[in-house]
């Protein structure tokens, strides 16, 4: 076990290495200056260099490299050069929304999807599994900021019970706070509870024809019995794939839906940045997001393992 | 004892007094203002971003003079000026028992610290031009400043209104992008980031009193999102919508109030005078027709924009009418085009940056440029890559855009400038503009000024760009126009 994890270390490591240098490349190449950006278009030349040598642009680019991947190593990302506003004091604003709503999103998920994904194995074909599916297939199919602005019009306008977007922050209470995250977690849950109910129903059925499920039932298991106590814990292997992508997905890839209901995370931050041409944000939230990214996968390695015994033990 | 039925009569009672008594009975001190971009930092001398201007300006910090709703000049932190007879020294009288958030008074030496940091070999003010005329800027006494100009410039005062020439305090002007300290009836109290802006009353205030106590700043980029907020009354206020499509449903509301009014956002086709073929009158002359302004309005902009001939908002004094210059004809575009010998099916780069009435009249505009024998390329691009391959590079054909500084006919006699119109004649007339003091002979020289543009068909003059705003029909008081960036608040109250 031991070995595995280092193993994995290693790679996680190497992994971040290459991907500091392809994040700082790419924003080397991306046409457009910050300077530019923030003075405008009625700016002077004169002016505009003045702020690039204040922003320290002008120097090589192997020397910010160095500087730049140094700082993160100790911990410290920059200062952004709209916001004036330290790297790292601008992400944990941020995270303060999307981490509780992808846990939230991904704990409606797993909710929904896991009991939704074995009722349809345990009875396939029958009215309960077809109409599963067909709700499933909907359910990939609608776009999710349509579907959030279905909800804001129901729920935020018509019964006026939610906000319709916004977010009041943790220091005026956790309720409000969990309010405004309600709508939007529903709105990102609902396709990915649908994707990961058809994986549950699937890998069920795969391990219900396994020779063992038969065994179970042969030595006088009841089929819901054989499905509990050994058809489940098997088919979660990949279903603990799926929620890995998920959860990574759900961290930073939810700008469309933090646009409807105007949630500051980490989506709009980056994208802001990328606009304003702000890139040592842009660089290391990337990085840090790529660092979640990696680690999400290391517990779902992990999570392989405690759920499959001979994963622990293969070398 | 209490029967069951007093007791439902009673709580019905007590719920249809509830119900009577809105929760807005006392009214309210508060308003929450929807602004679409939030703005990078809060210093409008360090930053061009309209967001910035939007918050602060007026509210937070004042300058010397101030420009009113109808994009007149006010004293603002002068009490008065008086301005030499050659026009080059004004002394301004500025206003006592003004202070700084901080509580640091105001005096002319803020006033000093501010220009000079503005004009600074380092100044990063995105403004930097207004103040290059000055040559020095001095302290007479406590309440008194003098300053010298290089020569007679005629919107000295205008300028020294704008947002980037607000008066800012020695001690707090270094923190100012995340901390602004100025004078205004607002004091900025917090900023979460991506989300909302913070301002309250300064009781300290040296002018008449404001009638709120708390201003909210919300941001919210999204059209839908905007329309929700709206209409679940999250916002009170957006002074400029991002949609107009919706704008009807607003006005069927009674609970709104739709407000269309004016930018001095001269919107453009610029032109590439530079390059081929456009450095021919004719070919410019040629595009100038085959753009159906009217039609461009219409599908771009709901109908609710006003053309525009020449470089100039109809409403700014000086105005000449030059829609006609060039009425839409095929026929006669596509003569001078082959007279100038551009080819049928001839390909032009239509760069267009991110605002929606650039995106959308491109595509309006590259299809009537089918219509002539023109194949217009639609290019769309981010504001960032804009500002490096067209502003700068002027790596473009064809590029539409707002021009929204006011008053601004001096950028066609920049050297280099993206259009690359290069006029002698123009130059000229600039350089006569810009030393003349008396308004009858100015503003006949603005007509000279856009006469000339429109005869040279430097551009294709599209529209002024509309501002339409949205606010709850109770709310008094905020702009209809917005003659600079800003969202003035000092006179907004809510109606009883």
């Amino acid at each position: 076990m031991l070995d595995f994890v280092l193993r994995r270390l290693a790679g996680l490591a190497m992994t971040l290495a290459a991907a500091s240098v392809v994040v700082f490349l790419a924003m080397e190449v991306l046409p457009g200056d910050p300077a530019e950006v923030m003075l405008g278009t009625n700016a002077r030349p004169d002016t505009v260099a003045a702020l690039r040598q204040q922003m320290g642009l002008n120097r090589p680019a192997f020397d910010r490299y160095v500087e730049w991947t140094t700082g993160m190593l100790h911990g410290e990302f920059g200062t952004s050069y709209t916001y004036s506003t330290s790297v790292r004091e601008l992400v944990a604003e941020r995270v303060q929304v999307s981490l509780p709503l992808a846990l939230l999103a991904l704990a409606l998920t797993t909710l929904i999807a896991i009991p939704v994904g074995a009722i349809a194995a345990a009875r396939r074909n029958s009215a309960a599994d077809l109409g599963i599916m067909g709700a499933t297939q909907i359910g990939i199919s609608v776009p999710n900021f349509w579907f959030a602005m279905l909800l804001v019009l129901l729920f935020s306008i018509t019964l006026r019970w939610l906000p319709a977007g916004g977010f009041p922050g943790w220091a005026a209470g956790p309720w409000p706070a969990l309010r405004a995250l309600v709508l939007p977690a529903v709105a990102l849950a609902l396709p990915q509870a649908s994707i990961l109910a058809r994986v549950m129903r699937s890998s069920l059925l795969e391990t219900l024809s396994d020779d063992y499920v038969r065994t179970a039932r042969a030595k006088g298991l009841s089929a819901g019995q054989a499905l509990r106590r050994h058809a489940l814990r098997n088919a979660l292997i990949p279903v603990l794939t799926i929620m890995g992508l998920q959860f990574s997905f759900l961290l930073a890839g939810t700008i469309i839906i933090e646009n409807v209901f105007y949630l500051p995370g980490l989506g709009r931050l980056v994208f802001q940045a990328i606009n304003q041409r702000d890139v040592i944000v842009v660089k290391s939230v990337v990085m840090l997001l790529v660092a979640s990214v990696i680690l999400v996968n290391f517990v779902v390695d992990l999570a392989y393992a405690v759920v499959d015994p001979r994963l622990r033990k293969r070398r | 004892m209490l029967t069951r039925r007093t007791f439902v009569t009673g709580s019905v009672v007590v719920a249809s007094t509830l119900s009577a008594l809105p929760a807005w009975a006392a009214a309210r001190k508060d308003v929450i203002v929807g602004v679409r971009l939030e703005p990078p930092h809060l210093d409008p001398t360090a930053g061009a971003a309209a967001a910035i201007g939007e918050i602060v300006y007026a509210n937070v910090f004042e300058g010397l003079t101030r420009i009113d709703r109808n994009a007149g000049v006010k004293p603002a932190l002068a009490e008065k000026w008086d301005i030499s007879a050659d026009g080059k020294t004004y002394v301004f009288t500025l206003r006592k028992g003004a202070t700084f958030h901080d509580g640091a008074p105001f005096t002319a030496e803020a006033v000093k610290f501010s220009y000079d940091r503005a004009r600074a070999a380092d100044s990063v003010n995105p403004q930097k031009a207004l103040f290059e005329p000055i040559e020095s800027v001095d302290v007479v006494d406590a309440n008194t400043v003098k300053v010298t100009l290089k020569r007679p410039t005629g919107l000295f005062l205008w300028n020294m209104g704008m947002p980037a020439a607000v008066i800012l305090s020695p001690a707090s002007a270094a923190d100012a992008k995340t901390k602004p300290i100025g004078t205004g009836p607002f004091k900025f109290e917090r900023w979460s980031k991506g989300t909302s802006l913070e301002l309250t009353r300064n009781p300290n205030y040296w002018g008449p009193a404001i009638k709120l106590d708390k201003a909210t700043f919300k941001v919210i980029g999204d059209s839908q999102a905007s329309f929700a907020a709206l209409m679940a009354g999250d916002v009170d206020a957006f002074p400029i919508y991002p949609a107009p499509e919706v704008l009807d449903q607003f006005r069927a509301d009674p609970r709104f109030k739709v407000v269309v009014g004016n930018t001095e956002g001269k919107t453009i086709m610029a032109m590439n005078n530079g390059r081929k073929p456009f450095d021919d009158i004719r070919v410019r002359r040629a595009i100038s027709m085959a753009v159906d302004r009217k039609a461009v309005i219409d599908g771009a902009m709901y109908g609710i924009a006003k053309p525009i001939g020449s470089h100039f908002a109809p409403q700014d004094p000086g105005y000449v009418d030059l829609t006609g210059k060039y009425p839409y004809d095929i026929a006669k575009a596509k003569a001078l085009l082959k007279e100038a010998g551009v080819a049928e099916g001839t390909k032009m780069k239509l760069v267009l940056p991110p605002p929606e009435y650039a995106r959308r009249s491109g595509e309006i505009i590259a299809s009537q440029l089918k219509k002539v024998g023109i194949e217009a390329e639609i290019v769309p691009m981010e504001w960032a890559q804009w500002l490096s391959d067209v502003f700068k590079q002027k790596n473009y054909d064809l590029t539409i855009i707002s021009h929204v500084e006011p008053l601004d006919l001096d950028i066609y006699a920049r050297d280099d400038y993206y259009f690359d119109y290069k006029s002698q004649a123009y130059r000229a007339l600039m350089a006569e503009l810009s030393v003349t003091l008396d308004q009858a002979k100015r503003l006949e020289l603005y007509g000279k000024a856009q006469t000339m543009l429109a005869d040279d068909a430097v551009n294709v003059f599209l529209f002024l760009l509309p501002k339409s705003g949205v606010w709850n029909a109770k709310l008094k008081g905020l702009w209809e126009n917005v003659p600079i960036p800003c969202n003035d608040l000092t006179e907004v109250a809510w109606e009883d």
